[in-house]
């Protein structure tokens, strides 16, 4: 078997690797907004504490 | 002010704790996502009815399961904290249905790209494609509900209430196979005398357990933002190292 009968999947490559890259898709966006809002939440208790030493 | 943080000590701890376990859940899900897509794409043989297109069930089945089960143990900890008042069930609901939404997607997708070549039809309004379009509303209801009440407590109450009275459609999807005449195929998994080959259902298996470490991994992480978001102004907040100035 070669690669690009591999990639073509009998013909139905575009159903297989459409399933497939969007699985990926929405993993890799679900981590990205996750670590987005530990670094939002972080950033937001960093202002407190700094404008509450300020005081 | 005289409150006894002692009571709310759940979250305190379990922040800690979820941090620790974090990588003992993200790199096996990793390792299994490897292993189960080259055992899929490899090892496991092209079907005799369906060629090579069949080979989306390993992702659709096990994105389908999580999606209904990521329900239930959402609807669960919705209702311990609607009983207990305990604060972390509520948080863990709430980390957990965007993971849930997601898989309910996913499922939704791979099904319609599945569909297209075995049956002609993207979609059809059947039994079984319906009542999962369902889960993925009550899923997306029960985080628009929790976003569109100010108060955390009163919004924990409120989406609780959305997740049990909808905990009812898990096992519609489930049954909607056998109950209705249905376009959809019936239980891939069956636990006496399994049609599939055996790396198909290695495949699909540790394709499953991937997901389901993937899902503790995720909910972990993001319940750690929650809990941050929740308690900020709290003094073990404020003394953590990753936040002091």
């Amino acid at each position: 078997m070669n690669w690009s009968e591999f990639f073509a999947m009998n013909g139905y490559g575009f159903y297989v690797w459409g399933s497939y890259g969007l699985a990926l898709l929405v993993f890799v966006i679900e981590i990205a907004m996750v670590r987005h809002r530990r670094t939002l939440a972080l950033r937001q208790l960093r202002w407190m504490n700094e404008s509450g030493d300020a005081q | 002010m005289a409150i006894n943080w002692f009571k709310y000590s759940a979250p305190t701890t379990f922040y800690g704790l979820a941090g620790k376990l974090i990588p003992f859940f993200a790199w096996p899900a990793a390792i299994l996502f490897g292993i189960g897509l080259y055992i899929g794409f490899f090892v496991a043989p092209t079907d005799a009815v369906q060629s090579e297109a069949y080979r989306i069930m390993f992702i659709h089945v096990p994105a389908s399961i999580l999606s209904m089960f990521i329900y239930l143990i959402m609807a669960g900890y919705a209702a311990l904290g609607l009983i207990f008042k305990t604060r972390l069930s509520a948080m863990m609901a709430s980390a957990l249905a965007p993971t849930g939404a997601l898989f309910a997607v996913i499922s939704l997708w791979t099904g319609a790209l599945w569909g297209k070549p075995m049956w002609g039809a993207w979609w059809v309004w059947d039994a079984r494609l319906t009542s999962e379009l369902i889960l993925l509303f009550l899923y997306l209801g029960f985080i628009a509900l929790q976003a569109s009440i100010d108060d955390p407590r009163r919004a924990d109450r409120a989406s609780a209430l959305l997740a049990i009275v909808g905990s009812v459609n898990v096992p519609i999807i489930y049954y909607s196979v056998q109950w209705w005449n249905t376009l959809h195929q019936g239980s891939t998994i069956k636990f006496s005398g399994s049609s599939m080959h055996i790396a198909m259902q290695q495949s699909m298996f540790t394709i499953l357990a991937a997901c389901w470490l993937y899902t503790i991994a995720i909910a972990l992480m993001r319940v750690r933002s929650i809990i941050l978001e929740r308690e900020s102004g709290t003094q073990w907040v404020k003394e953590l190292k990753e936040v002091r100035v």
